[in-house]
């Protein structure tokens, strides 16, 4: 079964890190903080590869649209055990106005130039919780969906997805062409090996831009602020439960 | 704390590799290592673990090995003492102290033969120069390997203490003297009759890695097992560099884990209602680690671009390896006084970098020897001997 697969990688903080918002409130502050692959989209690269490990992929072309920077997060992906990579160059304030819209648009756009039948994508990213950009790329394809997987198999040419929901477990099984989202329990990503990082540096990164895909990147959405959590205040101890229901219903809880 | 930008001069290869490796050093070793540490155990696995990783002997080109930079061996050392330094001479035994050896004094054959499950992992090796009458002075060793034409074998009769990984190698790299008076090395292999490799008791330091002695009665080794391409004290002084180059780096990775955690210590512990880090003291002493770790990061970059341009001296390496073990030495030694009490309790890790970091600093050369090599690069004039 021969099938190519693109998949989506995005960068953002080591999720380890302390988040500061900016002072003129644009933003969160993003410089000198080291930078590493959304956690989901590693989940996402490691089931490609174990797919194409397992012979049912022909090729694993791993996508990131974004400034130079992008092409570390690709790296990763090919040291890792991608085929190739695309970097679709988004710089300055395009970039920071990249929304999963303008993603999924660049993904369906890819996903035919490139005639594959399988996209995964993380199911959101840690940095924006949008969970939309896999969902929007299948809408634009006319393609089915398989979202937040926790197991992927392929029974005959359809595909099998294991979903997590509310719920439970809901098992679908789609047709081919597909695109697929990665929960966290769909696989552990592996460590990149030392012989695979340095194959990676001999592996290519096509560059090119939005609009050599015929893409409009303009965004149709305007952050106006951004501000931290409100500080945790101290609570207020009551004596008695009268005086806790008094409390609750005087500001309107209850 | 990256206080002299040496992030900004590795190639974003050596980064990747730091990184991946980094991950698997605190995901996977350092939530075993207490327990290792606390009962003496081994965990075996991780040789394979690493091998896998393609970290083992990662210099060397083909046979399964990655081919990669001495700087990139640095920093993966530096990642592994991080965690522990038992932890790190195991790798350093097997990549520098066997895979090395075979790779630079051996035959196509032996190479074909042990490189690529030396690699993997999948064998275990150890490194037998040491005697428990000669460890400054290799020269005078007493084990002895005797030519049998007859049989085109050699004997080899002696003893060797302070192996690491000895008591459950695979096989052993033992370095003996022939009847002609030089020094040459030689392949053992478990299970050879007269090889036997009982495990020292009651250490305090490296308690994570086993070590032991090679006692070898009379064993009999085909004379394809020699390794024919060196011969005399240069083939083990070779490996030895080989490894001191990456205790320089790793030494420094257990000094910044001390740093750090001293760091963190002192920020969280409140006496005299302010944290412990408000005080003048705790300051300079953080200043004195952050400066000697620093220093010593920049120091062990340039030396290895120097080997990766094959421009180093050995007086280098002896150089940095005296001076990141010292240094580190101190480093966690401070660390452990700066959290008191809770400083010699192995759940804050501090005291058990302390007790490695004493063998650290006395293996592969002790502080002092190492002084003298260097006094003597610097005078002309050896100091080793009473005699001239």
């Amino acid at each position: 079964f021969q099938v190519g697969l693109l998949v989506s990688v995005k960068r953002f903080f080591l999720f380890l890190f302390e988040i500061r918002v900016k002072p003129d409130k644009s933003g969160v502050v993003t410089d000198g903080v080291k930078h590493s692959m959304n956690p989901f989209c590693e989940i996402a690269v490691e089931e490609a590869v174990k797919l194409k490990e397992k012979k049912l992929i022909k090729e694993v072309v791993a996508v990131s649209c974004g400034p130079q920077q992008a092409q570390e997060t690709i790296r990763t992906a090919l040291a890792m055990g991608a085929d190739r990579g695309i970097h679709v160059q988004v710089a300055g304030k395009d970039y920071e106005n990249l929304g999963p819209l303008q993603v999924s648009k660049i993904m369906a756009a890819l996903a035919k130039k490139e005639e594959a039948q399988l996209v995964i994508l993380g199911k959101q990213a840690i940095d924006d919780d949008c969970n939309q950009t896999g969902q929007m790329t299948a809408a634009l394809l006319d393609w089915p969906q398989g979202t937040f997987a926790s197991e992927v198999s392929f029974e005959g040419d359809k595909l099998k997805v294991v979903r997590e929901i509310d719920g439970g477990l809901e098992t679908i099984t789609i047709n081919t062409p597909a695109v697929v989202t990665a929960d966290l329990r769909l696989n552990t990503p592996r460590y990149a090996t030392l012989p695979n990082i340095m194959k990676a540096k001999k592996k290519k990164i096509a560059i090119m831009k939005p609009e050599d895909l015929g893409v409009d990147i303009t965004s149709r959405v305007e952050v106006l602020r951004v501000d931290e959590p409100p500080q945790r205040e101290a609570g207020v101890k009551v004596e008695t439960v009268q005086d806790l229901v008094g409390k609750l219903k005087d500001s309107g809880l209850v | 704390m990256d206080a002299l930008n040496l992030e900004g001069q590795l190639t974003e290869e050596e980064i990747m590799i730091r990184d991946s490796f980094r991950d698997y050093c605190q995901e996977k070793l350092m939530p075993r290592i207490l327990m290792a540490n606390r009962h003496e155990h081994f965990h075996r696995e991780i040789v394979s673990e690493m091998g896998e990783l393609g970290v083992l002997g990662p210099t060397i080109k083909g046979y399964g090995c990655a081919g990669t930079s001495y700087v990139a061996y640095g920093l993966i050392a530096r990642e592994v003492e991080r965690v522990d330094s038992g932890y790190r001479s195991v790798m350093s035994v097997q990549s520098s102290l066997v895979m090395h050896p075979i790779n630079a004094y051996g035959t196509d054959a032996q190479k074909e033969k042990y490189l690529p499950r030396l690699a993997r992992g999948e064998i275990l090796g150890c490194f037998g120069l040491t005697e428990p009458n000669h460890g400054s002075d290799p020269s005078g060793m007493e084990t002895k390997a005797k030519y049998n034409p007859s049989s085109g074998t050699f004997t080899i009769s002696g003893a060797k203490t302070w192996i690491t990984n000895s008591p459950v190698a695979d096989v052993a790299v033992v370095w003996a003297k022939c009847e002609d008076g030089r020094v040459r090395g030689f392949i053992l292999e478990r299970g050879m009759k007269g090889f036997s490799t009982p495990k020292i008791e009651g250490k305090f330091s490296l308690r994570a890695s086993a070590t032991g002695m090679i006692l070898m009665d009379e064993v009999e080794v085909p004379q394809e097992n020699l390794l024919p391409n060196v011969s005399g004290l240069a083939g083990p002084f070779g490996c030895l560099n080989n490894a001191r180059y990456g205790i320089a780096w790793g030494a420094l990775g257990a000094a910044e884990f001390c740093f750090h955690a001293a760091r963190q210590y002192t920020l969280d512990r409140i006496q005299f209602g302010v944290p412990l880090a408000r005080n003048q003291l705790m300051q300079k002493k953080m200043a004195d680690m952050l400066t000697e770790i620093t220093i010593g990061l920049q120091s062990c970059l340039s030396l290895g671009r120097l080997i990766d341009e094959k421009k180093a001296a050995p007086e280098m390496i002896s150089m940095l390896k005296r001076n990141s073990c010292g240094k580190a030495l101190d480093v966690a030694r401070q660390a452990r006084d700066m959290l008191g009490g809770n400083g010699i309790a192995d759940e804050y890790h501090i005291i058990r970098h302390v007790m490695n970091l004493e063998a650290v600093n006395t293996y592969e050369g002790t502080h002092d020897i190492h002084a003298l090599i260097l006094g003597r690069a610097i005078t002309g004039l050896q100091s080793f001997t009473v005699q001239k």
